[in-house]
């Protein structure tokens, strides 16, 4: 049975103070702590088996090689791959999506051809492809956002053509947390010849994502947001797409062999094959062993009941701050089945920083700004907005006490 | 001889459109900071002593508690420096 409070036993950090309160810590679409598990595989790692991976035969260069491609294989597991040489170690989110805009989108878009994106998209799901749309002269359109914060499935699918080549989009918005169908634009993107790409920060740490069932081509998600360390991520892609992938970044690792050809004065290189193609030099051992070991954390709770307790958490949540106070507004659906834990909110006749900092003052942790997600407040027109995120160590009576301050704040 | 740097640990321009620079104050000056800035900036409105609402020379801002400000319509950095100068040292 799934017990938030069993779970904070596991964090450290939730045992703190700030500003003379109990941490309430709704800041979990940005980074979520960690538990002791998760601290102590990292420092294990280096207290008993540091070396850099591969090629060395010394014994703790093999250990460390065994734990850096048994996370490897754990990660695998966890999102469904079939197998672990499509899991490529990023720094995150951003790096991966990075990766395929650089190593796919640079090579095989040209002048004339489109990719589709959505206006609810994170900021790293938009800059990379418009930096090289610039350079090779591809199209990208946007599909719209309706004004309850769902993407328009409609105005999306209308903009598929011949010419799309790649579709990408957030399984979760890290703003309005709405779940997003990506089943089924993958569906519609692979009708037309495009590939897949999935944005899963927001959605590989709260709720069971099987990239196969999905159909995704590319998955990016980040080690942070699901209990693990900053530093460390994943790209998921198709192996048939890896192979034919040219890498990302060049220098150790990523290559198979460096010849000098004394005739003509040039070095020849092979590429490694996939995933360490795509990881140059000396990957972040560590943060990878702590992130199969978040893996590990999550499995043992099940995604499901993750999945459940969240939406429990948001249901109470929306119903509490729906009712509570005039002067606070929900932005977007109200609608908690739509919905995965994230809550974007106003109080009227404060800014978001007012509200964060007001909060902040009794040990709540919230956000303000933009999210890095200019275009969606642009099509909510909010200058900024306050947001809530919850995870599994979060409790209904975290968000009780989030109500009676914010109830406090609409009195002043 | 004071300095604006004595009280300040860094000035950020705050996420979202309104493009309002937040000043956060050294954690053992925040006091001090607060103290000063009540006493020479004109109160408008006291939030339960965690938000004050203040102007100086025509310039409105909030200050919090938890040692932070909030400037709104801050030409640049040199004006906020100004500012900072005239209400801390």
């Amino acid at each position: 049975m799934f017990d938030p409070h069993v779970v904070r036993e596991d964090f450290p950090i939730l045992k703190r103070k700030v500003n003379d309160h109990p941490l309430i810590y709704f800041d979990n679409a940005a980074t979520t702590q960690k538990p002791r598990q998760v601290i102590d595989a990292e420092r294990e790692f280096y207290e008993e088996h540091n070396a850099n991976v591969h090629r060395a035969v010394h014994t703790l260069s093999q250990e460390a090689t065994d734990l850096h491609e048994g996370a490897r294989k754990i990660i695998a597991g966890f999102i469904g791959a079939k197998e672990p040489a499509e899991v490529v170690f990023a720094r995150g989110t951003t790096e991966a999506i990075n990766l395929v805009a650089y190593s796919w989108g640079l090579r095989n878009l040209k002048a004339g051809d489109e990719i589709l994106l959505s206006l609810m998209e994170h900021h790293s799901n938009i800059v990379p492809w418009e930096i090289v749309s610039k350079i090779t002269g591809f199209t990208i359109k946007y599909a719209n956002v309706k004004p309850d914060g769902t993407l328009d499935y409609t105005d999306l699918e209308s903009k598929f053509s011949k010419n799309t080549k790649l579709a990408c989009l957030s399984h979760v918005s890290n703003v309005s947390g709405i779940i997003n169908d990506v089943k089924r634009v993958g569906k519609v993107a692979h009708e037309y010849g495009a590939l897949m790409l999935v944005d899963g920060a927001q959605s590989v740490p709260h709720m069971p994502v099987d990239v196969r069932e999905l159909d995704a081509d590319f998955m990016a998600f980040s080690g942070h947001k699901m209990l693990g360390p900053t530093g460390i991520g994943v790209l998921y892609a198709k192996k048939v797409l890896l192979e034919k992938m040219a890498p990302f970044e060049g220098g150790g690792e990523m290559i198979k062999e460096v010849s000098f050809s004394p005739q003509n004065e040039q070095c020849g290189i092979s590429w490694n094959d996939p995933p360490w193609k795509f990881e140059a030099g000396t990957p972040n051992i560590a943060g990878g062993i702590a992130l199969a070991e978040a893996v590990n954390y999550l499995q043992n709770l099940g995604m499901s009941e993750v999945f459940q307790h969240e939406k429990a958490l948001t249901g109470h949540a929306v119903e509490k701050m729906r009712n509570c106070c005039t002067k606070l507004e929900l932005y977007g659906t109200t609608d908690a089945s739509l919905k995965c834990g994230i809550i974007p909110f106003g109080v009227e006749g404060f800014s978001s920083h007012d509200v964060a900092l007001f909060l902040d003052n009794y040990g709540i942790m919230i956000r303000s700004g933009f999210h890095c997600a200019q275009p969606l407040h642009q099509v909510f027109k909010l200058q900024s907005s306050a947001r809530a995120s919850f995870y599994i160590y979060n409790t209904k009576e975290e968000i009780d006490s989030l109500i009676e301050i914010l109830k406090e704040m609409e009195q002043l | 001889m004071a300095t604006v740097e004595d009280y300040v640990a860094r000035v950020e321009g705050t996420c979202g459109a309104e493009k309002d620079v937040i000043v956060t104050f050294k954690y053992e000056k925040k006091q001090e900071a607060l103290t000063r800035i009540l006493k020479r900036a004109t109160l408008k409105n006291n939030l339960q002593g965690i938000i004050y609402e203040l102007t100086f020379e025509d310039i409105s801002f909030r200050v919090y508690s938890s040692g932070k400000a909030i400037f709104r319509s801050v030409k640049n950095r040199e004006e906020l420096n100004r500012i900072l100068a005239a209400l801390l040292l």
